[in-house]
């Protein structure tokens, strides 16, 4: 059956077919990430003094997966000016660029992002306990400096099994950085360059933690709502790369050798979506990784 | 890696061809300035969030304006927004109009009439 309105005008909307249903669907996109943002928004304004994380994430490797998203926008929009141009070569080159750095940004999340923060640990300490593990927090300095207080001691955990096992009263734990120089101005807003957690070991007591969790959705609400949007908008990134690739397989040049208008028009829808899945980042890579 | 497939040139081209497809190659240069315009604000978003800009707040603020601005620029640019049909601009009001009330609903959360 012939597909009515790929490449005309409907007279009605003006407009053909995809591109209607592909606004619809962005629209509905819009709200269910608007959703997220908006439990984001709810979550981190309600969250008491200190329980708030602040650079716990890799902000370089943050920064480099954003260039390369932008670049793949540049790309597509290339791919379906090269179509529009009729040269289908420049298209095929413009879809691999395209198709390889969304496959880079999925490797990067993927293999390395998450990996290190599951391998990474963090200790709530009672309020009744901050005292004790003051000369590691440096909770007086950060109150003279009106900051909110740290909450958390976080690092490598060197006695996995004392996750699970009762009989283990303490966790001993590879300090970050932080707080084996608690007091230092320059980590009164945390660096945000990831670096490795320190030779000093400190052993907390479990009577002393409220909780303790390596960093997964369950560790807090910041966690927990950074894998709920970035693997929402991960499977987007999925999606795009499959639909590329078909577009990109022969399927393309067979559909642009009977009709190049065709295959440049769901170039662009698949394109819309692709800019769309970016703009979500623009707004995902400041909210978590930066502020 | 296989070389791209060959293809003929079209001869026939379709009806009603669309009239912007003769200007697209004017465009090409502009897409790329938008994407180091893109790369640029990032920088600067990342440059921004170091400094202290007075409270937690004024940082969220200015970034999500940095952030805004990025947004317009992929919609308005690479999604065509510039110049589109009445219909689309139609659906996008509409889409404003929910989210806003999406996150109108957030705001009444902490919205006490008794304590007030």
């Amino acid at each position: 059956m012939e597909i009515p309105y790929t490449v005309t005008a409907r007279p009605d909307t003006g407009l053909w077919n995809a591109k209607v249903g592909i606004w619809l669907f962005l629209a509905s996109e819009v709200m269910l990430f608007g959703g997220l943002f908006s439990a984001y928004i709810f979550l981190r304004l309600d969250a008491e003094p200190g329980f708030w994380p602040h650079g716990l994430l890799n902000v370089p490797v943050g920064t480099m997966n954003t260039a390369i998203l932008i670049a793949s926008s540049v790309t597509v929009v290339l791919a379906w000016a090269s179509l529009k141009m009729r040269r289908f070569n420049a298209y095929w080159w413009y879809m691999l660029a395209t198709i390889s750095c969304g496959v880079i940004f999925l490797f990067v999340k993927l293999y390395f992002e998450w990996p290190q923060k599951f391998d990474h640990f963090g200790a709530y300490i009672k309020t009744s306990a901050l005292e004790k593990y003051e000369p590691y927090l440096g909770n007086k300095h950060l109150l003279s400096e009106g900051l909110p207080p740290r909450v958390e001691i976080t690092g490598h955990l060197h006695n996995h099994e004392a996750l699970h096992d009762p009989n283990i009263k303490e966790y001993e734990v590879g300090l970050d950085p932080i707080y084996t120089d608690p007091t230092n101005p320059k980590m009164d807003r945390p660096h945000f360059l990831y670096v490795p957690p320190t030779d000093k070991i400190l052993k907390i007591e479990k009577a002393d933690v409220e909780r303790a969790t390596m960093f997964v959705p369950s560790h807090s609400t910041y966690f927990a709502t950074y894998f709920t949007i970035t693997g929402l908008h991960g499977l987007h990134v999925l999606g795009g790369v499959i639909v590329f690739t078909y577009l990109w397989l022969p399927v393309g040049s067979k559909l642009y050798r009977q009709n190049p208008e065709h295959l440049a028009n769901r170039v662009e829808v698949a394109g819309l979506f692709w800019h769309f899945v970016d703009l979500v980042w623009i707004f995902v890579f400041p909210l978590f990784y930066l502020l | 890696m296989n070389n791209p497939p060959t293809t003929e040139p079209v001869e026939h081209e379709t009806e009603h061809y669309a009239p912007q497809a003769h200007d697209v190659s004017k465009h090409v240069r502009g897409y790329l300035l938008v994407g180091a315009t893109l790369l640029v604000f990032t920088a600067l978003t990342v440059f921004l969030s170091y400094l202290d800009l007075g409270s937690e707040k004024w940082n969220v603020a200015v970034a999500m304006v940095v952030a805004t601005f990025k947004a317009g620029l992929v919609a308005y640019i690479f999604m065509h927004l510039s110049a589109e049909k009445k219909l689309i601009y139609r659906i996008l009001i509409f889409t404003a109009i929910f989210v806003f009330g999406l996150f109108w609903l957030t705001y009444l959360a902490w919205y006490d009439p008794v304590h007030h």
